[in-house]
């Protein structure tokens, strides 16, 4: 039997057979699966920008979130360059568009650790019930220790005033770097102001004074994360970044 | 076929007496890597036990067709499809667990258990006896996950599945977190204790001398 077993037809046929079999395993439930899936991925990203708004409840469920983010948030377009507005497709992804060589740039000098920025920003405005702009969060990323660190800041219609920093997707290490996520820190940005005479002021050091609207306390034993957050705003809030479209503030025309 | 004494020991014996962490030292890797709080490693011990069971139960399907000259190919590629549905599954039912575990799903593949208990029991075994043996080695790993990842969470974070056991200084409690027990390679250490102890309340687990 086992000489019958090592025949080169009968190898080749095992071989496509388990081959075919699995592949229709395997694909039955990559698209049977998929739009669960994409449902996820877009839940997530609101429930994070819904965060940053300091819209989102313990306990809300799927159907609410989707509901207040319809309602009190609208997305938008920013050329980083000229800091205005300009339309793109609802559908738009910044961090695809910054592997597209069309559509960013390579940020020179590189303090961020992103390799490229994209030309065109989202940004996310957060209204009131009587549809003022409260809120406008900024999704910015930058290098960590291990990995890119992505963020959401949300700051006041005055364009200088933090509200929110959200970290929703980094690889820092868990209980040192990865306190970023921890909620008594993120407290911390609550008020805290970017800009002081036009240059990016926000400074995360150490033994910083609660009191100092430009310091915030970096984190203990994470020192190269604290310094990855820092240079992820000082890009961001500076000329390359929103730095341009928070001095214009096209939200309160 | 298989009696019930028999079937009880393929199921329970990977637990303590043939722990494939333990005793086979196989799939280290991820029991360093995912253990830092007890719910992925609990996702991760689901995970690793449902391929096993499943790549042992088809592989020992077919194991009279499989020509040995390319085995080990058919082997993976049976294991690398079960692998990504669950991976998809996870993704899709349960997206911030997937998040947190990321790579290490797909590491499964490359998870000596698996590979190890399909050359070396489904091959020569009949299917359902082969199915409860890729349960039991999932629980084997299961057992040392859970332990290690309880002990982790517990001297690391003061938590227990993200509920406070011991509250932290940082949150206005009293316990210093263990720095060193975050780390991936803490594992190292705990496994180590871990084998230490099961070989003393079982000391016909210790090698001989050379």
């Amino acid at each position: 039997m086992s000489a019958k077993k090592e025949t080169l037809g009968k190898t080749v046929g095992v071989v496509i057979a388990v081959c075919l079999v699995c592949s229709v395993i395997v694909s039955t439930a990559a698209v049977s699966l998929r739009s669960q899936q994409e449902a996820n991925a877009k839940l997530d990203k609101q429930t994070n920008i819904l965060e940053s708004a300091g819209l989102l409840e313990a306990g809300q469920s799927k159907a609410q979130i989707a509901a207040t983010y319809a309602d009190r948030v609208q997305e938008k377009f920013v050329d980083l360059a000229t800091g205005q507005y300009v339309e793109k497709d609802a559908g738009y992804d910044m961090y695809k568009a910054a592997r597209n060589p069309d559509e960013s740039i390579k940020p020179v000098p590189d303090t961020a650790g992103i390799l490229r920025r994209p030309n065109v920003a989202s940004v996310y405005l957060i209204s009131n019930p009587a549809g003022e702009v409260t809120r406008i969060v900024l999704p910015i990323n930058g290098s960590g220790l291990w990995n890119l660190m992505y963020a959401m800041l949300a700051v006041d219609s005055d364009g200088n005033t933090v509200r929110e920093l959200v970290y929703y997707d980094q690889k820092e290490t868990p209980g040192l770097g990865g306190e970023v996520q921890n909620p008594e820190w993120k407290a911390k940005w609550d008020g805290k102001k970017l800009y002081k005479n036009g240059e990016v002021a926000i400074d995360v050091t150490k033994g910083a004074k609660a009191n100092d609207p430009y310091e915030v306390d970096a984190l203990s034993g994470a020192t190269l994360t604290s310094n990855g957050v820092q240079n992820t705003l000082d890009y961001w809030l500076g000329e390359n970044g929103f730095g341009p479209y928070l001095k214009n503030q096209p939200w309160k025309s | 076929m298989a009696d019930t004494k028999e079937m009880k020991k393929v199921l329970f014996g990977p637990i303590l007496d043939n722990n494939p962490i333990a005793l086979q030292i196989l799939g280290v890797c991820s029991a360093l890597a995912v253990t830092t709080k007890l719910e992925t490693a609990l996702v991760m011990s689901l995970a690793l036990t449902a391929v096993t069971a499943f790549s042992n139960l088809f592989i020992s399907m077919i194991r009279s067709q499989i020509p040995s000259s390319v085995r080990i190919i058919v082997q993976m590629t049976i294991i690398a499809s079960l692998v990504i549905v669950v991976d998809q599954i996870l993704k899709a039912y349960s997206y911030e667990i997937s998040k947190q575990l990321s790579v290490f799903v797909g590491l499964i593949i490359t998870n000596c258990i698996v590979m190890g208990r399909a050359e070396a029991f489904a091959m020569k075994s009949p299917p359902f006896i082969s199915f409860l043996d890729g349960i039991g080695n999932g629980l084997g790993y299961s057992f040392v996950l859970i332990v290690i990842g309880t002990i982790k969470e517990l001297f690391g974070f003061g938590t227990i599945l993200g509920f406070e056991i011991l509250p932290l200084i940082q949150n206005g409690g009293w316990y210093q977190g263990n720095g060193l027990l975050i780390l991936p390679f803490s594992s190292f250490f705990l496994i180590g204790g871990l084998i230490w102890f099961i070989r003393t309340i079982k000391p016909e687990q210790v090698e001989p001398k050379e």
